[in-house]
């Protein structure tokens, strides 16, 4: 089947899911994203690549940290960035998406970078851009729906690798709200591309989608009992604003059960790492001594988040389009 | 061309850049090759600052055209560049793109004092104003753009010059 993300030569020309990525492009954007760490510590903390380049955010939904690491990444490569706050602006207005992209289109972009509360719309944008034949102009998706975050499933694969080395030895516990996570959903795709043996999702029934098991998981309803010997806890946010309706009790009781406490942490290896995409609820999914404690990374990711950001751009611009050679 | 003997190459390049360094002088090896050299100029010149190392992929001039190189290696400068006599090193002088690359990678990390440039062998065809002050080899000919000289180094250390035939 036709993957839209690659290019006919197979090349990354947008990055719109982990699912059905192949293994080596995954491994690509690691190994791209190992030097780009080390820009931070110059005294000039920038790079010529993206020279001249127009890249914009287009945030439909918000998200402050999302939008400011793929900023950081995108003045880093010394790309021109430009912030769009759609959900205040012409959408407000009635604007339809595709008439915004095209607007945009008019004003010389080369790259969007794309949130938005409907899964399916960067793929939206992309299918656009190709029927229009401006394949020239790459899509990030920065998060769609319940879909995905290609992204924020690369920086965890990265600090992965920078903490265990190796995947095909690892046990991983995913853990929380897995039904409204599209940070979940990229994560399991990449696990298991990379060769993760065991991934486990440990949750309440009711915040576990449906055979949730046919992405290849373990499902655990007991915390305990799936904390056991793992090598990395991967905790998710409590989707307050994504949940309607009573899927659960309070968030106090939720703590009880499922807020990681150093007690439950002691259930998985002593080198354990936790992982927590952000933004955190401390005292309902973590506890405060864990979200501070040794075994945490959680900061890490956010600097990793950038160097994997650097990357996937600076591969895409790289691309240039389906048209030309 | 005749056989080239990169060992005794080297050691031209030792005796030519000895009168001009002082243990205060910093390397940096362009990768790969030059930084093979680098390691071997370090010792072989008693250096006191560790050699650095370059990977011009995200300096290159040809990111429009040709995309991001695969694999890029990190740039590792251990030395403070501010106020640095710093000497660049590569294996193979040829358009000198990569030694501007380098240079102005260089230049995102301090203000060095003075820059130089070393490297093994000029293959000619040179593309921008850059000339190289220490030089073991200058071929008396331009090579072929269909050919390529490579620099190899075995376990040992030991240099070998490699000419390919694209």
């Amino acid at each position: 089947m036709h993957n839209p993300q690659l290019n006919k030569h197979g090349e990354l020309q947008h990055l719109l899911t982990i699912d059905g990525l192949p293994r080596d492009i995954i491994t690509a954007i690691l190994d791209t994203a190992a030097p780009f760490t080390e820009v931070a510590e110059r005294e000039v903390k920038k790079l010529p690549l993206l020279r001249g380049k127009s890249i914009f955010n287009l945030f439909f939904e918000n998200s402050t940290r999302t939008r400011t690491t793929f900023e950081i990444a995108a003045k880093r490569l010394s790309a021109d960035v430009v912030n769009l706050n759609v959900s205040t602006s012409s959408t407000a207005k009635g604007e339809s998406l595709l008439d915004t992209v095209d607007n945009l289109c008019a004003m010389q972009a080369d790259m969007f970078v794309v949130r938005h509360a409907a899964s399916g719309a960067p793929f939206l944008i992309a299918q656009h851009l190709l029927a229009t034949g401006r394949d020239h102009i790459h899509v990030v998706n920065a998060g769609d729906g319940r879909h995905a975050h290609p992204t924020q499933g690369l920086l965890d694969m990265y600090t992965i690798r920078h903490y265990k080395r190796d995947f095909t030895n690892l046990t991983v516990a995913i853990v929380g709200d897995v039904l409204h996570s599209r940070v979940a959903r990229s994560q399991i795709s990449a696990l298991t591309t990379l060769g993760v043996p065991e991934v486990r999702v440990i949750g309440p029934k009711t915040l576990l989608p449906t055979e949730v098991e046919r992405m290849g998981v373990r499902v655990f309803h007991d915390i305990r009992e799936g904390l056991k010997g793992v090598d990395v806890v991967m905790m998710l946010r409590l989707q307050n604003e994504r949940m309607n309706g009573a899927l659960l009790p309070t968030p106090q009781e939720y703590y009880k059960v499922w807020g990681l406490t150093a007690e439950k942490l002691a259930l998985a290896k002593p080198d354990a790492i936790v992982m927590h995409p952000g933004p955190m609820n401390r005292g309902v999914e973590i506890d405060s001594s864990v979200a501070d404690g040794t075994q945490a990374v959680i900061l890490p990711q956010v600097t990793f988040g950038i160097a994997v950001r650097m990357a996937v751009m600076s591969m895409l611009a790289g691309q240039q389009g389906s048209n030309k050679q | 061309m005749q056989k080239l003997d990169a060992e005794a190459l080297f050691q031209t390049l030792v005796e030519q850049m000895r009168p001009h360094v002082t243990p205060d002088t910093a390397l940096v090896g362009i990768h790969t090759g030059g930084v093979w050299l680098a390691e071997r100029l370090h010792q072989a010149l008693g250096l006191k600052q560790p050699p650095g190392s370059i990977d011009v992929s995200f300096y290159r001039d040809d990111f429009g055209s040709k995309g991001l190189h695969p694999q890029p290696k990190r740039t590792e400068i251990p030395f403070d560049v501010e106020a640095a006599h710093v000497i660049i090193v590569d294996d193979v002088l040829y358009t000198g793109r990569t030694t501007r690359a380098a240079i102005n990678e260089l230049f995102d990390f301090g203000r060095p004092a003075q820059v130089d440039l070393a490297v093994l062998v000029d293959r000619g065809s040179r593309e921008l104003p850059i000339a190289a002050r220490y030089c073991a080899l200058t071929l008396p000919q331009p090579l072929p753009a269909s050919q390529s000289l490579q620099l190899e180094t075995n376990a040992a250390g030991m240099l070998t010059l490699r000419l390919i035939d694209a």
